[in-house]
């Protein structure tokens, strides 16, 4: 029953050990460095593959695989092992990373040839993947939380890897911020953890809860606490607003970190908490309402930029919006979540790849009205990247058609106008997603040139051609081989019990036919309004027009997060840490000052006493022998 | 007689004494006030001692004579060294204690 | 063997050899000053090697009647917190000899009284965690600021007098407040005891009423508040770490502030544990206020004076020490004592390398770095990581401190963890702010040739980087030596629904 691997410890201990000797090896590794980065990377993918090939080979419910390494933390009954976990739903998560992850260190080769720094881009890169890894192997919720900042720590490094840039470097110490109250979610959810279940572990909490040791109450804010780390981690709302300004980080690592694994690891943390949210009815509420928001949110923010980076952003957030939204809808959520987060991960990569191509190719512009035309230019981008794009909004049989599809279906399956509510954004959510994304791809491939002075459009060298047309392979097939006589939804199933709830016989809403229909019709609109304002003929102005309505300005100002989060916790922190310091300068130490300076004010008044004449010396000391005498006098009648 | 009037008298010459001691500049007086009050409690320690019948007054008085007599001899010096180096015995024109 | 009492002579006898060296001999002083203090540091690890971990009391027991009329008596022996801390002072003692091998040029007196005075610093501080007699430990809590009076008064910067003084006075302050405490258990055991002691475990026995013990118990609490420093005790603490060479503010926070936190433990606890159960949430809101303020403070200062700010980052971080201490659970407990001892590495580690950048720069202005992640790469990178420890990242040991005290406090009280753990945020922006101001950005006019780590920094702060990430993995090499002794401590306060 409870298989033993000692090969896990290998999938984070060589890319880390790679991730040190680069650092630390300094200058000497410079011509070596990104060789050793991308074999260490290789390394862990080829470990997760033996894994998951032995893990086929058992029967299902003895998939999961442990491996003990130490005791970590033990004080009293605070016990908290280095344990590492291996099972469906990490083993999933195991072979994106390493995956998408070789080939990102792949195509950074060549994406980063020109910079004297590789070597410690690699190095980070590494890092990422190491503690990545050991987000997703841990087996309880504080070793997770050791991945949870590491990756937090890989992010803020890589986003702010051009750091001599004041703005990249805030915006790597704001997304280290986001996350930090994210935290603050995690810290709370293991606390909670520990005291109602007197474990740490997911296995504990799970046995707990299935013991029903302890109240609804402690249960929906244990949920919320993870909610609010998965909503800092995967930039949902209300701390949506560093994930676009972390964009300032090399383009692999919008990919691979800002796209493909880190973004995701909220969705992680509520499937892998999936028996507290099937126990917390308002928690899982709140997750559903935090995935429609943001779905619409990143949707909206996403039709207004012109920043082809920022576009995908504001769609990574969108989509995980999706994953979100899906895993507050049960047990046979998470599955799809897990999809598509998965097909999301391969299309998403692979059109940041491909606007990293792009950009390559046209001097670092990111401006998209500065684009136009390149299809001719860069055929295998323009290929990869329409694949990608079909993939995204959702077009049969690509994949985001089958795991979107599925999220769609099961949101109108949520019941009441809880369904139809839900079903609605995540419908509207799909129009605005083909509106924007054809938007991305008309701008860039499309059209007129709009070039500045001096740019030679070029393909990419075949170091990052190669990874993109894999990742595009993926986005065109993997939908169809996940669902194919829904291998993926059995294969989890033993980690969400979803099998047992019975997806198939469930009554629906609407037949998953016309569902399909209803998400084709949405695409179909979004991508004619698309073609009626940026399709053939149509003239897109060098600089944003500025006589827009006042929502397209408002959604280019990503709808005001940044002037909110200013006004009601910048500015005021400000104002306090301000007050503060007053208070510390004045009140504290001038109480302290103000006793020296009594002290001395009453020093130099009795000084005047002492006059120097011996004879009124004389008289002081009479006057008080014949007081005390007094004194003793009068206490004596 | 009664032993209190010696007392009456030890506390008359007490006062005087440190009446001129409060009282006169010149430090040789003083001085002499001093010798006065010292002498006074002389007085008061044999009067005591008849009193109580013991002989400890009077060796108190012994000690005192010693004493006051080691004291004449330092205190005469200095008030004669400072006449010297002042031209004046008056203790009010001795303010060295004062910074 | 009397090990305690050797490795506290040790330094003394070396402090004495440095001070008869001629005045001319600089290098030869450093050099014994760091011989003899590595060479302690070695028995100190010796002895530590022998030290039973299994065990709840004092071990390395050396007891000799000293002042038989007070019944005052010479006795050292140390229980698992006292031994770290003594490890802690002596590991970084060295450390602090060689990072600070030139910071004695400038003072007022000679170079070789600095190391001297270095050296009577590290018997004191060994003398202070090892005493087991009340009266010996008040000695050796007032001797220890006699070297540290000199030496920021003598080799500090800028207005190094005002704060010696000021440091002299609080704590002067605070210790006399303790005395007249120790003089009350003291007559309070002559009644209660037959015969009038100040042996600690005598005093244990004790049963004081209500109204005396809180006094007596204030009377502990005031001194070791100053000394942590807590809030509103703690304004001595950036001025004194402001003017001290840095060196200094590495032992003053390293060690020295921990003997508060450390008395609290030893002396509150056990002596009144009545009185701390009462005063216990009074002393929690303190630490909470503690936290917050010295972290808001920090980020003041973040625009700041470099210094400055790392001592009010001390401040927060011994807002959550007290308050693992008087959340009364063993985890808070352990966890308060671990943060002492990695609380003491990762500030050396910041003091020091802020130390080499302001030698640098010959400034202390945060502003004035910039883009020295360009210039002085391992610079930063040093400063970096033991950033991230103070900001207590997981992985690094700090971590694994403060989360224990937040997750001992929860399960008391649960508000006062829920606040504390908003201060996780904070901490990231009090750290990261100065990081990017100093270390990202353009690279500023006049630091374009600031000069690299050289061998003797990488070997001074190497080892206490590579604790700060050890201790962040293997906590647990630590913990089972504090474990015995916390829980007996705990448990010792016998509090009402604790299993």
């Amino acid at each position: 029953m409870n298989v033993t691997s000692q090969m896990l410890v290998f999938l984070i201990a060589i890319p880390l050990f790679s991730a040190a000797l680069l650092l630390l090896g300094g200058r000497a590794l410079d011509k070596v460095g990104h060789i050793i980065g991308t074999l260490a990377s290789t390394a862990a993918f080829a470990v997760g593959v033996i894994e998951f090939l032995a893990m086929l080979g058992r029967a299902p419910e003895n998939r999961a695989v442990t491996q003990p390494l130490f005791t970590w933390i033990e004080v009293g009954n605070f016990n908290v092992g280095a344990t590492l976990l291996l099972d469906q739903l990490s083993v999933c998560f195991v072979l994106l990373i390493t995956g998408v992850g070789t080939l990102i260190h792949i195509y950074s080769i060549a994406y980063m040839s020109h910079d004297k720094d590789r070597r410690r881009f690699f190095a980070y890169l590494n890092f990422f993947i190491a503690a990545m890894l050991l987000l997703v192997l841990g087996d309880s919720y504080l070793s997770l939380y050791v991945g949870w900042e590491g990756v937090g720590l890989a992010s803020y490094l890589l986003i702010g890897f051009w750091n001599q840039k004041p703005t990249y470097a805030t915006a790597a110490k704001k997304a280290f911020i986001a996350n930090r109250v994210g935290d603050v979610g995690l810290s709370l959810a293991v606390m909670i953890a520990f005291v109602q279940f007197g474990s740490v572990s997911f296995s504990g909490v799970a046995e707990g809860i299935e013991a029903g040791q302890t109240s609804s109450l402690a249960l929906n804010t244990l949920g919320l606490a993870l909610l609010l780390a998965a909503v800092g981690k995967s930039a949902q709302f209300p701390l949506q607003a560093w994930l676009g300004d972390a964009m300032a980080g090399p383009t692999p690592v919008s990919a691979l970190i800002h796209a493909a694994t880190m973004v995701t690891a909220g969705v992680y943390l509520i499937s892998r908490s999936h028996f507290v949210f099937d126990a917390a009815s308002v928690a899982q509420l709140c997750v559903v309402i935090v995935g429609a928001i943001t779905l619409l949110f990143g949707a909206i923010i996403g039709m207004a930029k012109d920043d082809i980076k920022k576009a995908l952003a504001a769609s990574t957030m969108s989509q995980i919006g999706y994953m979100i939204l899906a895993t507050g809808l049960g047990p046979v959520g998470y599955a799809f979540a897990m999809m598509h987060l998965l097909t999301h991960g391969f299309f998403k990569a692979g059109m940041f790849l491909g606007a990293g191509s792009v950009m390559h190719g046209m001097n670092d512009e990111v401006d998209m009205r500065k684009y136009g035309g390149l299809r001719k230019y860069m055929p295998i981008t323009f290929a990869t990247f329409g694949l990608g794009y079909l993939a995204i909004i959702g077009v049969p049989p690509f994949a985001g058609f089958y795991s979107k599809d599925k999220i769609i279906e099961i949101a109108l399956d949520a019941g009441g106008a809880k369904g139809i509510i839900l079903g609605s954004i995540t419908l509207l959510g799909a129009a605005i997603t083909a509106f924007y994304m054809s938007r991305v791809m008309l701008m860039t491939f499309f059209g007129a040139k709009r070039w500045e002075a001096g740019a030679h459009p070029h393909e990419s060298p075949a170091l990052m051609t190669i990874p993109m047309i894999v990742l595009a392979i993926g986005s065109v097939s993997a939908g169809f081989f996940f669902n194919m006589g829904d291998r993926f939804i059995n294969f989890l199933s033993p980690i969400f019990h979803s099998g047992e709830s019975g997806h198939g016989e469930k009554e629906h809403l609407l037949p998953p036919i016309v569902v399909s229909a209803l998400a084709l019709t949405a695409v179909a609109i979004g991508v004619s309004i698309a073609i009626a304002k940026y399709g053939r003929g149509k003239a897109i102005p060098a600089v944003a027009p500025s006589d827009v309505s006042l929502w397209t300005k408002v959604a280019r100002r990503d709808l005001l997060q940044d002037e909110f989060n200013e006004t009601l916790f910048m500015r005021p922190g400000q104002e306090l840490t301000k007050a503060l310091a007053v208070i510390d300068e004045k009140v504290i130490d001038g109480a302290v000052r103000g006793v020296g300076s009594i002290t001395l004010d009453v020093a130099s008044g009795l000084r005047k006493t002492q006059t120097g004449f011996v004879r009124s010396y004389a008289l002081w000391i009479t006057v008080g022998a014949v007081g005390i005498l007094a004194a003793i006098a009068v206490m004596s009648l | 007689m009664s032993l209190d009037y010696y007392l009456y008298l030890s506390a008359l010459l007490f006062t005087i004494g440190a009446a001129g001691v409060l009282i006169r500049r010149n430090a040789i007086v003083v001085f002499m006030c001093i010798e006065l009050m010292l002498n006074a409690s002389n007085l008061a320690f044999v009067t005591f001692a008849r009193m109580n019948g013991s002989i400890d007054g009077q060796i108190f008085a012994f000690f005192t004579m010693v004493v006051a007599a080691c004291e004449v001899v330092v205190g005469l010096a200095i008030i004669v060294t400072i006449y010297r180096s002042r031209r004046s015995a008056s203790v009010d024109d001795a303010r060295l204690l004062k910074l | 063997m009397n090990w305690l009492t050797i490795l506290g002579l040790l330094p003394l006898i070396g402090s004495a050899a440095v001070f008869l060296l001629p005045r001319e001999k600089e290098v030869l002083a450093k050099q014994l000053a760091l011989g003899i203090s590595s060479l302690v540091a070695v028995a100190g690890l010796a002895m530590a090697t022998s030290f039973d971990r299994g065990v709840s009391g004092f071990q390395f027991v050396e007891k000799y009647s000293w002042i038989p009329a007070f019944g005052i008596n010479y006795g050292l022996g140390v229980d698992g917190m006292a031994l770290l801390l003594i490890l802690l002072a002596l590991i970084l003692t060295p450390v602090v000899i060689l990072a600070c091998w030139n910071e004695a040029e400038g003072g007022r007196w000679s170079v070789k009284t600095f190391f001297a005075l270095l050296l009577i610093l590290e018997t004191m501080m060994i003398g202070v965690f090892a005493a087991t007699d009340i009266f010996l430990f008040y000695l050796f809590f007032e001797a220890m600021l006699i070297p540290v009076y000199f030496l920021i008064g003598g080799y500090g910067s800028g207005e190094r007098a005002a704060a010696a003084v000021k440091f002299l006075l609080y704590s002067l302050f605070g210790g006399l407040l303790m005395l007249a405490s120790i003089i009350g258990l003291y007559v309070v055991s002559g009644d209660q005891l037959g015969a009038a002691t100040f042996d600690v475990s005598e005093l244990q026995k004790l049963s004081l009423n209500n109204q005396t013990e809180l006094l007596l118990f204030l009377g502990f609490f005031i001194a070791f508040a100053i000394k942590a420093p807590l809030w509103p005790f703690h304004t001595w603490l950036p001025d004194a770490a402001k003017a001290a060479t840095p060196g200094t503010s590495v032992l003053l926070l390293g060690v020295l502030d921990k003997v508060g936190t450390y008395g609290m433990i030893r002396f509150c606890l056990s002596l009144f544990p009545d009185a701390s159960k009462q005063l216990g949430p009074t002393i929690i809101v303190l630490s909470l206020i503690s936290i917050f303020y010295g972290a808001f403070l920090a980020i003041w200062q973040s625009n700041g004076d470099i210094k400055r700010l790392i001592s009010y980052t001390s401040i927060s971080h011994f807002g959550f020490i007290t308050l693992g201490i008087f959340a009364f659970t063993a985890q808070g407990q352990s966890g308060s004592i671990l943060y002492m001892v990695n609380h003491g590495f990762s500030t050396a580690a910041l003091f020091l390398i802020a130390g080499w950048m302001i030698a640098r720069r010959n400034s202390s202005k945060v502003a004035d770095f910039g883009g020295l992640q360009r210039v002085t790469p391992l610079l930063a990178w040093t400063f970096f990581i033991a950033g991230l420890s103070s900001l207590a990242l997981p992985g690094l040991s700090s971590f694994v401190s403060e989360f224990l005290v937040l997750v001992g406090t929860f399960v008391r009280y649960p508000v006062a963890a829920v606040i504390g753990t908003l201060g996780i945020i904070l901490a990231a922006l009090y750290i990261l702010i100065p990081v990017q101001r100093a270390l990202h950005g353009p690279v500023l006019p006049g630091n374009e040739n600031l000069k690299d780590l050289n061998l003797r920094e990488k070997i001074a702060i190497a080892p206490v980087i590579a604790l700060i990430i050890a201790f962040g993995f293997f906590p647990q090499v630590l913990l089972n030596v504090i474990n015995p002794g916390a829980q007996a401590s705990v448990a010792a306060l016998n509090i009402e629904g604790d299993k």
